[in-house]
């Protein structure tokens, strides 16, 4: 019995269990992978299963250790790489734009409408989100096809005589990210547009300025944060995507994803793969950073 | 409050943004009861691909399969996501603590490729240092599903915890409980629609991944969206229109059911704070 309260002592605090379980699962599924994604582009392709050279190796008592640089300096000297990741940024920036151009009026006219509707109006907007992701990009398939019925439509109504090639362009591949994102934009924007003081734009329209001053003086820097945190989850993923150029891209779509692919799948070049992914990170700190500082400050406000 | 007028910019803006949204899948539907093979010219009503659809063993093995992986990396994920959400919320001073949150939330935004390839060399690594995963499949996909639910979940039910009248589980400490069955008998049944919430959450984005599968995946286990992946990578064919449609209507029927809970939930919140300020 006199054991007990030393014993409590020693014993870890409940505390330390709570935070421990879920860090323990992230440190191990999350963060340590990356470590072997660090360790796999140093070393060499090798036909062998794990098809990769070791990085460390025990000879004669000597403990070896291989660093080879040739991945990163294979990826920095053919163009074809550099081309992809300048593709798959720019691709993502416009398309983070035009989810912008699109999504803002969408949030904002789901903050302004009348309170009992907001839930119900928003539901529209995230529904298709639930829905698969696969199947919303192969939908965009059967309508953009050179038989497909936009181009059905169009010749039917005498507008174009031959079927505009719309399938495998970088067009296709704007439609699909737009329509597949355009929700994960729209929440956090109407998050941040449904919490401003709405008499401030009542202030502003007493003292005579019209809506579109009001809103250019007063909503649009108010909805910064709620911006960077929306542009940010369309814009990181979408650098690093994947089923989109593949099923709706073509020849000319060259984007980082569908190229890691490649090298992973095809070339079985896993060496390769992860130096394209420790890249990848790299240029996404940053906005990942972004993403997480508009995010706490979101919540915090 | 200042409301716009009923057909101003911003409504009609949203309705073609709607329309825009859900008109490809309305298209979709359509055309799975098409009879013609040729998935774009429409020659009378049938329900034939479904038929077809439900005789294909290998699609209906891969359905049984992602629903399993979906149920297990929901389930774990959520449990994982209460402890973690206690810890963001409510756990403030720990050394590590911007690691943690930032951990917890950069799989949301990750690309699926990088988090497909870090955890297939993770458990290629660990089968050569400790044996285990002895072969990858339908544990390793779970454990990736749940990892990356466990960020979605965490954002759902730490949202609620947030709001959540601290004073009240303090009560029932004051009153002898311990801070264990506080939470239990308290705060929980509190956030339990937001548990439920964010556990229907996971399960259809588990049920949808295709890209994180397809890295640590191992043969014969072949999941619904890598199934559906690879036949859509053909081409779009009328059987495919026809397993969208079913899926279209399983999953708005999940998430129509989720938001019924909160806005009972909410709804209930409501009654309860003016019942108590009358």
């Amino acid at each position: 019995m006199s054991l007990r309260p030393f014993l409590n002592r020693l014993a870890p605090s409940g505390r330390f269990w709570i935070i421990s379980l879920p860090y323990l699962w992230l440190g191990l599924f999350f963060l340590l992978p990356f470590v072997f994604v660090l360790k796999i582009s140093f070393s060499e392709a090798e036909l062998a299963i794990p098809p990769y050279t070791p990085m460390f190796e025990w000879v004669d008592s000597v403990l070896n250790m291989r660093i080879n640089l040739g991945n990163y300096q294979w990826l920095l000297e053919d163009p074809l790489y550099l081309q992809a990741y300048w593709n798959s940024i720019r691709m993502a920036f416009i398309s983070t734009l035009l989810c912008l151009l699109i999504g803002y009026p969408m949030a904002y006219a789901i903050a302004r409408a009348p309170k009992h509707l907001q839930p119900a109006w928003l539901l529209l907007v995230l529904l298709p989100s639930w829905t698969s992701f696969l199947i919303r990009v192969y939908a965009w398939m059967g309508l953009l096809s050179n038989n497909g019925i936009i181009n059905n439509a169009l010749m039917g109504l005498g507008l174009v005589d031959a079927p505009l090639t719309m399938i495998n362009t970088n067009f296709a591949v704007y439609v699909g990210v737009v329509y597949s994102y355009l929700p994960f934009l729209v929440l956090p924007l109407y998050a941040n547009l449904v919490k401003h003081d709405t008499t401030l734009l009542e202030a502003a329209a007493d003292l005579g300025a019209s809506r579109t001053k009001t809103f250019f003086t007063i909503t649009l820097p108010l909805s910064i944060n709620g911006m960077v945190a929306g542009a940010m989850l369309v814009f990181i993923p979408v650098v690093g995507e994947f089923v989109i150029p593949e099923l709706l891209g073509g020849t000319e779509t060259i984007m980082i994803g569908k190229v890691l692919w490649q090298e992973f799948f095809s070339n079985r070049d896993w060496p390769v793969a992860s130096a394209l992914a420790v890249i990848m990170v790299l240029i996404l700190l940053v906005p990942i950073a972004l993403f997480h500082h508009f995010q706490s400050k979101e919540v915090s406000r | 409050m200042m409301r716009a007028p009923r057909f101003s910019f911003v409504n009609i803006a949203f309705w073609m943004g709607i329309a825009f949204l859900y008109l490809p899948m309305f298209v979709l539907v359509v055309y799975s009861f098409n009879e013609s093979r040729l998935v774009t010219i429409w020659s009378g009503f049938s329900v034939k691909w479904y038929a077809e659809l439900f005789q294909d063993k290998q699609l209906m093995t891969a359905v049984w399969r992602s629903l399993q992986i979906a149920f297990y990396s929901a389930t774990s994920a959520v449990v994982l996501a209460i402890f973690a959400s206690i810890v963001v919320v409510r756990i403030k001073t720990f050394r590590t603590r911007r690691v943690f949150t930032t951990a917890i939330t950069a799989p949301l935004v990750m690309p699926d490729v990088i988090i497909g390839l870090s955890m297939l060399l993770l458990f290629v690594a660990m089968t050569q240092m400790i044996g285990w995963p002895e072969q990858r499949g339908m544990t390793t996909i779970w454990v990736a599903h749940t990892t990356f639910c466990l960020a979605y979940s965490t954002v759902v039910i730490s949202s609620r915890l947030i709001e959540m009248d601290r004073s009240i589980e303090e009560a029932a400490q004051d009153l002898g409980a311990s801070a264990m069955t506080a939470f239990v008998r308290v705060t929980l049944p509190l956030i339990m629609p937001a548990v439920l919430a964010a556990w229907l959450l996971s399960f259809t984005l588990s049920l949808d991944d295709v890209v994180i599968a397809s890295f640590v995946t191992g043969p014969g286990a072949t999941t619904l969206p890598i199934e559906v992946f690879s036949s859509v990578r053909m081409g779009v064919t009328p059987k495919i229109n026809a397993l969208a449609t079913l899926i279209i209507l399983v999953v708005s029927l999940v998430a129509l059911a989720s938001w019924f809970i909160s806005k009972r939930y909410n709804d209930k919140v409501a009654v309860a704070l003016k019942s108590e300020r009358s």
